[in-house]
């Protein structure tokens, strides 16, 4: 019999993640897979990051994750999104290789000290008083270990739709896992269902291309991960994306399968998410919109695969078929396989902590879309965070929670747990309320230091953030003091056509004006810049810090302003141990949602979904006496 | 940790203290059915009792010695005032009794409550929002009609409403710039730059009408301070006492007797007016009446409206206005001449309002121009939505700037996750004021006003 500290359950993103952290940090972990070449396969889009996707990919790359490295080496088209906004809101996303994204990701994970592929079915996870003792696989049997992490992605239960016809599986040609949730089931845990989709794949050498609009990657590419060599990078040949629309005549033929839709003939009993729409949705939904927007993108560089990005259908494939030769470009498209709309089984994620450790069973944890999740990215993240989890409390070292205003991590966690959801959770800049300053160009000034202290970063490029965080802090001090004269920033301002300053003004002072950016202020100073200042020309990466910190100080200061006010309550501690069933003054559903959470804070409690003002007011109450 | 604060049964005295023809106790809480049997005996027992029956019977002490005959009203949850079993004990209005029965009461486990616990109640168990329970506040304070109609409206909920649409504009409003960020490359369409600064600018408009109530808010709620100053002598203690109707105020002859300030409380059109009848104001050597010039300087400073008041007889001068103006507004000034009873040729007054204290003749002039003074010009009535209460004038203070720094951002074409900030912190703002961001100190400073028994 086969003992570990710690089993994985499924290769996917979180899988990945899990694994790898664990073992990083000492333990010796199984990584149980059906198929070890699907390791990190992408079952949806070939790509990684988007909007606040990509802050999860860097958060994750800051604190010694895989993701953002695979991504990079993977890549064949980076872009920055969201570069006509602000710092905070521009996500890096990328065209992935698909078969080469899976094939790095298993070279990464077999190149692991302590972590062994394991092919194999679970059968069963296996506790004993309410704490794990390791799972029953198929072919190996009973394997023994202290801590299990499930992250089984789609294939719970899974069930394909095209059209009225379903086949069992959680991917394309690949089995579900079934009997894990019958067995947590039997355990005393809840499971719900969700759907989600992916559009069909079209043959590349089918498409007429000259009638398309093109969509290059960026001129200077930027690495997801903060270690991948930039001299070297991009490792790959850069290609395009395509643009086309649908129209009306698309949407009439579509509509004619509404009636042999799986999802409007109530045959999907799974709910779907409602910002990744299928294309029947989109239609359904916004009547007056005459058009929706495709992107055909390529799976890779030898592929001859295309995937039609924004045309996630699980209609019949004669009506995609018909629909599809109506578009522009793919008139004569041939469709390699039919778009389809998975099921899979869920557990409601109030059910695991904050850890990402299930509150029923002790050393089981949730990651991935087994908590309701979707998107790879989502996924990697959970997969961190049960990772260092279960290997911190075997190494008994302190556990590992990020909060809301540290990173986008601390936010997709906080809100599963305390929201719970009840369609597939994306994330979304919006969450994050410290949104300014959970920028990607400071993950690692954020959380490097974590990664590092779990033994994930080595200490020498801890080290180096660590003074450039330092020499960032004194930067923007001196941004703050330090005084140019009129006459050496008056030339600067009048050929900008901007107003001229009568006497000395500080550098912040300048900076804040939009027309101007910090190095072009830093360089009228002739010659009489402090040392510091010096510096910091010569170092972009930092420069670009204090420069953003320094120009949006104003917003920065009352963002946190606001979010003082509500956060007062994050250190006032509630007992874990409150039965909240005999807190009679309480809504019965309070008491129930609260029973069920168990916030730590009353800053937590106050964010449960259906938790109301005046219950947080009989909280404190309570506490107060 | 002991979980009992909003658990146990609370009761108090709910009518002033004193004799009086009645009084009521009120009781509160889950237990409130079981402790009140204990003492009460009637035809049947008030557990048993239907919501909102009212039933006679007595009160007994121990060894069955009757205190008091007693009505006692019966309101079961959640339809009362605090939204738990509640029963009001109607009593003849003596101390001794009330005592009594309060002691029977706790003898049998209720705890007697403390200020505003009531109303806590009623807020904790979601019967009323933060804004209706300062109301009830305002409600047992209010001295005038207007003020109690001010007051029952927010208590219904007007000013509640008003400040849950706006807060819902807001949110519609913010979500369209959140859509623009986080589908900025997908084909869903989001907010143009003019028309988000349209909507902030309708509510920031709205806001501003709120903001504006205030003084006529604060007025119909706390009422006017009015100054009444003038030289020694020229009937200061007159005209006060004229609309007193009685003689509080010493009148005497000999200047500067009126040392110390006067306070009285009259009612015009329903609005509070609060009269203070200084000392003269004049340089005097008298150390007594040092002490009393020094306060008419802080009354005068601290008035809404003054009355600056001149005698038909004396020669007019312009020297007590010339002293007050350096620390007074001008439009606060009436300037009045009295005595006019005293004289034949009346065309002088001119800008000033003749008067007679002794006779009455010109005191309704006086008292309109009073009573607009107060009003100013504004259009608002108790029955639209208005801000009398200072925290709420503060958070939509706070609301309108954020929405003015939002509006900048907007302006300069900043991106939407900037105005986002400022818009979300006007939400915040607006959500303080119905409670539905509840800070600790929010809530104790609220609840700390309530006398006991509410």
């Amino acid at each position: 019999m086969r003992n570990f500290d710690i089993i994985v359950v499924g290769g996917g993103h979180a899988g990945i993640e899990a694994a790898v952290s664990a073992a990083s940090m000492g333990c010796s972990v199984a990584l149980v897979t059906m198929d070890k070449y699907a390791m990190g396969r992408m079952s949806c889009n070939p790509a990684i990051g988007g909007t606040a996707k990509g802050h999860l990919v860097r958060e994750i790359d800051a604190l010694g994750g895989a993701m953002g490295k695979i991504a990079d080496k993977t890549g064949i088209q980076f872009r920055m999104l969201n570069k006509s906004k602000g710092p905070a809101v521009w996500s890096p996303r990328c065209q992935s290789d698909r078969g080469l994204y899976s094939a790095e990701a298993l070279k990464f994970v077999s190149s692991v000290e302590n972590l062994d592929i394991v092919e194999d079915s679970v059968m069963e996870i296996l506790s004993e008083n309410n704490s794990i003792i390791g799972i029953y696989a198929k072919k190996e049997g009973f394997i023994k270990s202290a801590a299990v992490i499930l992250s089984s992605g789609t294939f719970l239960n899974g069930l394909m739709h095209t059209g009225l016809k379903a086949t069992v599986g959680g991917r394309f040609g690949e089995k579900p896992a079934t009997g894990i949730t019958e067995s947590l089931e039997r355990l005393g845990f809840k499971s719900g269902r969700l759907k989600t989709g992916t559009p069909p794949r079209l043959r590349k050498d089918s498409i007429n291309w000259d009638l398309l609009e093109e969509q290059p990657g960026d001129y200077a590419p930027q690495p997801f991960s903060h270690f991948t060599p930039i001299d070297e990078f991009p490792y790959l040949k850069q290609v395009s994306c395509y643009i086309t629309h649908t129209d009306e005549r698309v949407h009439k033929i579509l509509e004619k399968g509404f009636d042999r839709s799986p999802m409007f003939t109530g045959l999907i009993k799974g709910i779907g998410p409602r910002y990744c729409p299928s294309i029947e949705d989109k239609i359904a939904r916004f009547k007056d919109k005459k058009e929706h927007q495709l992107f055909l993108e390529p799976e890779g560089l030898e592929s001859d695969i295309i995937y039609l990005n924004g045309f996630s259908t699980s209609l019949p494939s004669d009506i995609q078929y018909e629909a599809l030769k109506k578009i522009k470009g793919l008139e004569n498209a041939e469709m390699i396989r039919p778009g389809y709309a998975v099921e899979y089984d869920f557990f409601p994620p109030h059910q695991v902590d904050l850890t990402l450790e299930t509150k029923l069973i002790k050393g089981l944890y949730f990651a991935g879309q087994i908590n309701g999740t979707s998107g790879y990215e989502e996924a990697a993240a959970q997969g961190l965070v049960a990772g260092i989890n279960a290997a911190a409390k075997i190494k008994h070292l302190p556990e590992f929670v990020l909060k809301r205003s540290e990173a986008y991590i601390g936010v997709l966690i906080d809100d599963l747990v305390n929201k719970s959801t009840y369609e597939p959770y994306r994330m979304f800049t919006s969450r994050a309320e410290h949104r300014l300053l959970l920028r990607q160009d400071n993950a690692d000034l954020r959380l490097l230091e974590y990664g590092f202290n779990y033994g994930l970063i080595p200490s020498e490029i801890y080290e180096e953030v660590r003074k450039r965080k330092e020499f960032i802090t004194n930067n923007i001090e001196l941004c703050g003091n330090f005084k140019i004269s009129a006459k050496d920033i008056n030339p600067l301002l009048s050929s900008k056509g901007l107003s001229e300053v009568d006497s000395s003004e500080t550098v912040s002072k300048l900076c804040k004006r939009p027309e101007l950016s910090l190095a072009e202020i830093l360089n009228s100073m002739n010659g009489s810049a402090p040392q510091w200042f010096e510096q910091l020309k010569k170092d972009l990466l930092s420069l670009t810090q204090v420069e953003i910190e320094v120009k949006y100080e104003g917003y920065i200061k009352r963002q946190n302003d606001m979010i003082k006010k509500l956060e007062r309550y994050e250190d006032s501690r509630i007992p874990l141990t409150l039965n909240y069933l005999n807190l009679k003054a309480l809504s019965s559903e309070a008491r129930e949602k609260l029973n069920k959470v168990k916030p730590r804070s009353i800053g937590q409690a106050s964010r449960i979904s259906g938790i109301t003002p005046s219950d947080i007011s009989i909280l404190l109450v309570y506490l107060k006496n | 940790m002991i979980i009992t604060s909003t658990e146990d049964t609370i009761a108090a005295i709910a009518t002033p203290p004193g004799n009086g023809a009645i009084s009521i106790i009120r009781v509160s809480g889950s237990q409130t059915f079981e402790i009140a049997d204990q003492i009460f005996l009637g035809q049947i027992k008030l557990s048993d009792a239907p919501t909102h029956t009212i039933h006679y019977g007595r009160i007994l002490d121990h060894p069955d010695e009757l205190v008091d005959d007693v009505l006692v009203s019966v309101f079961r949850n959640p339809h009362s005032y605090t939204g738990e079993d509640c029963v009001e004990i109607n009593t003849h209005g003596s101390p001794i009794i009330q005592k009594k029965i309060i002691d029977l009461l706790v003898h049998s486990g209720a705890r007697l409550a403390e200020p505003g616990e009531f109303t806590k109640r009623a807020f904790l168990n979601n019967r009323i929002d933060l804004a209706q329970a300062e109301a009830v506040i305002d409600l047992i304070n209010a001295s005038t009609d207007a003020s109690l109609r001010g007051a029952r409206n927010q208590l219904d909920g007007l000013l509640s409403k008003k400040i849950g649409f706006l807060k819902n504009n807001l949110v519609n409003a913010i979500s369209l710039v959140e859509i623009g960020l986080d589908f900025a490359e997908e084909d869903i369409e989001f907010i143009e730059y003019k028309e988000l600064l349209e909507r902030i600018e309708t509510v920031s408009g709205e806001i501003e009408k709120l903001l504006a109530s205030y003084s006529f808010g604060k007025i119909i709620k706390d009422g006017v301070n009015v100054a009444i100053i003038g030289k020694p002598n020229v009937g200061k203690s007159s005209l006060l006492n004229y609309l007193l109707k009685e003689s509080r105020a010493i009148v005497s002859s000999i200047p500067g007797t009126t040392r110390d300030i006067i306070r009285e409380e009259i009612s015009i059109n329903g609005i509070l007016f609060r009269l203070f009848d200084t000392a003269g104001i004049r340089i005097t050597q008298n150390e007594i009446e040092k002490e009393g010039v020094a306060r008419s300087r802080e009354a005068i400073k601290n008035s809404d409206i003054i009355i600056l008041m001149n005698d038909a007889v004396q020669e007019y001068s312009g020297d007590l206005l010339n002293e007050i103006s350096s620390f007074v507004e001008k439009h606060k000034i009436i300037s009045v001449i009295n005595k006019i009873d005293l004289i034949e040729n009346r065309d002088c007054f001119k800008n000033n309002i003749g008067i007679s204290a002794k006779t009455g003749e010109g005191i309704n002039h006086l008292l309109d121009s009073l009573s607009k003074a107060a009003l100013k010009h504004s259009n608002y009535s108790e029955k639209s939505a208005i801000v009398s209460n200072t925290r709420h004038y503060q958070c939509l203070k706070n609301a309108n700037d954020s929405l003015e720094n939002a509006k900048e951002s907007i302006i300069n074409s900043y991106s939407g996750e900037f105005i986002s900030v400022d818009i979300r912190s006007a939400i915040t703002n607006l959500s303080e004021i119905i409670g539905e961001v509840t800070t600790e100190d929010i809530l104790k400073n609220i609840f700390q006003k309530f006398c006991i028994g509410k």
